[in-house]
């Protein structure tokens, strides 16, 4: 393996992402593709799971594959571990084809979804398992081993069985167990879903800490679209077997590619809209103006606005003007559902404003993102059949459906 | 833990199997006891037991025979349940019917059947006469009577690996795969160790009854063997003896627990074992 390359020698501290990833790409020719998929198709029993996936994935870049169950995600992730061989397409690890490398021999390593941990070994056993396969002396396995534990704070658990720890516990088990091998690439397959939302938030900063640390690749999948954000160097957003979107989280947020993407990551108002020319696109009844152009005179388009991005002002300064129909309040500021013209908008603002009363809305250019048609387009509309609890709902359905 | 307070429910739900237990378990050991600790005046004594020195070598041969069966029953029993436990569904249900084919027979039945096949003017040896090979002499022998044995306990040895390999999470093999095992390396490091509830009640459960049988011995051993099995039925048909039995019986009932305290020792209390 890479001996010669210390654990702990990037401590750097991560640049901070440029506006447009590709503009990146661009410039930095220079950065070591890692890992590659090409023209990946995959189905199972006639069900196609992936259709024409291509990816690159960057030396000691954190990548998330973002998207609601049975997207491919995962089985993008295990095509990569090996545990999938694609039906169509290339895998390539550091510029080596290697579709039919067994797992065994790849220089990746996985946290498996509910961890995977050895039944039989404690915390110790588990985590030397894969030098102990590769046959590394045991003074050194004591010393890795320890240095793992001190990692994820585990010290002093050495001994103890694995199936008596909490939740939080064997996460960072299982982490240690697959880190200790030096990979050149982690896999981490939804490895937070299990806990609880507290217990979530610390371990995200955690994991980026010792991605940061260690410098290897984290390859990491997810449903939830605030793990991915605030985690990622690059968000890749999965639905469909396909590959909608690959970005810097703020390009995916600020300018999705679709409905979908608008409608997966945060909230947005989407609304069919016509491009009159240049910078200038009508919508709701209006023209506005806006930052886009390129697209052909008249041609149908989705317009995305978020909910942050509305100013409420009084009526006879609104573009728009509408309804209040509901009223939520969210702490530091309120989440209000406004009917304009039977369209249902979905603001934020940090005013109290009562149901029932009529406001204006104001939005800047900047705070428009025009879209090309797709065939997710006609999918997401309005915030007519909004409510709270129904959010939630679908939220644990997708969760069980994992 | 919360044993000292069973609801009614519970108290009534078990009875039955209570009163079975005491009448046909719990009673006919407290016989075996008294018998063997006492002479034919109904007087204590230790003379039962010490006397049992002499069946030294039925013990010894016994225990033999049993372990040498088991031994072999675990070789060709893991290896099957692990192969079954990787083919598809299907070919796993034929197996799984096939493997229990046999154990819808009464053991007696099989017993002869065994006997009906390898007797010395039986099908096989009629076989090998015509087409030319010498005769064969097999019923008498100790293979014989360790075949059989085999042959009639194997199953319960294939079906406790069998379902502790299936119980195995394919994650776990997955993440052994990706720490670099080869298969091999994952059968040794991971599989076997989860396996080792199965391995230890297969292993109890041939080896309990192989240990005690009497019709294998005297079936296929054609009368020149004498187990403990049949020390204990021969000297229990006659009333004369029933002290000398009872000791055996004891003796052979001790021999056991202590085997199975031993193989307890390798599950690690990670599964009750099921006697």
């Amino acid at each position: 393996m890479d001996s010669g390359r210390g654990f702990f020698m990037f401590l750097d501290e991560p640049k901070p992402l440029p506006h447009n990833y590709f503009v990146k790409e661009f410039l930095c020719g220079m950065k070591t593709k890692l890992v590659e998929l090409k023209n990946i198709s995959k189905s199972f029993d006639g069900e196609t799971v992936l259709s024409d996936v291509s990816l690159y994935i960057h030396d000691k870049e954190f990548i998330t594959l973002l998207g609601p169950s049975g997207c491919g995600k995962t089985t993008t992730l295990r095509i990569i571990g090996g545990f999938e061989t694609p039906d169509v397409g290339d895998v390539y690890f550091d510029g080596v084809r290697i579709n039919d490398v067994p797992p065994h021999k790849r220089h990746v390593n996985t946290v498996f979804q509910k961890y995977a941990l050895f039944p039989h070994l404690n915390v110790y056993d588990n985590i030397a398992f894969g030098l102990r396969i590769a046959k590394v002396k045991e003074p050194e396995i004591r010393e890795r081993v320890s240095e793992m534990l001190a990692l994820v704070n585990l010290r002093g658990f050495e001994k103890r069985n694995v199936s008596l720890l909490s939740g939080g516990q064997q996460q960072r088990v299982a982490i240690a167990r697959a880190l200790i091998n030096k990979p050149k690439v982690l896999l981490l397959d939804e490895p937070l879903g299990a806990l609880d939302l507290k217990l979530r938030k610390d371990m995200q900063v955690e994991l980026k800490n010792i991605q940061k640390k260690t410098g290897i690749t984290f390859i990491y999948v997810t449903h939830d679209q605030e793990e991915a954000l605030s985690m990622s160097d690059v968000v890749v957003v999965m639905a469909d077997g396909k590959i909608q979107q690959i970005g810097s989280p703020t390009d995916i947020y600020n300018e999705p590619v679709n409905a979908f993407v608008a409608d997966f990551i945060g909230e947005s108002n989407i609304l069919d809209g016509v491009m009159l020319k240049d910078y200038s696109v009508k919508f709701a009844g209006h023209t506005f103006e806006c930052l886009d152009c390129g697209f052909a005179q008249g041609e149908q388009v989705d317009v995305v606005v978020r909910p942050e991005d509305v100013d409420v002002v009084p009526v006879d300064k609104g573009m728009l003007v509408g309804t209040v129909t509901n009223v939520t309040f969210k702490g530091d500021y309120y989440e209000i559902i406004v009917d304009v013209k039977g369209f249902k908008w979905m603001l934020e603002t940090s005013d109290f404003v009562g149901v029932d009363s009529v406001i204006g809305l104001y939005i800047e250019p900047d705070a428009i993102h025009i879209m090309k048609k797709s065939e997710y387009s006609d999918m997401f509309g309005d915030y007519s059949t909004f409510s709270d609890e129904m959010d939630h709902l679908s939220d644990i359905i997708s969760e069980e459906e994992e | 833990m919360m044993k000292n307070k069973r609801s009614a429910f519970e108290r009534v739900a078990s009875s039955p199997y209570i009163v079975w237990s005491a009448i046909f378990i719990i009673a006919p050991l407290l016989f075996v006891a008294y018998f063997a600790f006492t002479d034919r005046d109904g007087n204590f004594t230790f003379e039962n037991i010490l006397s049992l020195s002499s069946y030294s070598e039925t013990f010894i041969m016994s225990l033999g025979f049993s372990l040498i069966a088991t031994t072999v029953c675990l070789l060709i029993g893991y290896p099957l349940a692990y192969c079954m436990s990787r083919t598809s569904e299907r070919t796993r249900s034929i197996l799984m019917v096939l493997l229990m084919l046999p154990m819808w027979i009464s053991l007696l039945i099989r017993t002869y059947s065994l006997m009906a096949l390898l007797d010395n003017g039986g099908l096989v040896s009629s076989f090998l006469v015509s087409i030319g090979l010498p005769k064969l002499t097999f019923i008498g022998t100790d293979a014989a009577v360790i075949l059989g044995m085999i042959y009639d306990f194997l199953p319960y040895m294939v079906l406790p690996i069998y379902t502790s390999l299936i119980k195995i999470d394919r994650r776990y093999l997955e993440a052994s795969a990706d720490l670099g095992c080869n298969s091999m390396q994952t059968l040794l490091k991971v599989i076997l160790p989860l396996t080792t509830p199965g391995v230890v009640s297969g292993v109890t459960m041939v080896f309990v009854p192989s240990i005690s049988t009497f019709y294998i011995s005297q079936k296929l051993g054609g009368g020149s063997f004498d187990l403990i099995g049949d020390t204990i039925e021969r000297q229990f048909q006659n009333q004369v003896t029933y002290h000398t039995g009872a000791a055996v019986s004891l003796v052979m009932m001790i021999l056991i627990l202590i085997s199975l305290a031993i193989m307890n020792k390798f599950s690690d209390n990670e599964e009750e074992i099921i006697v």
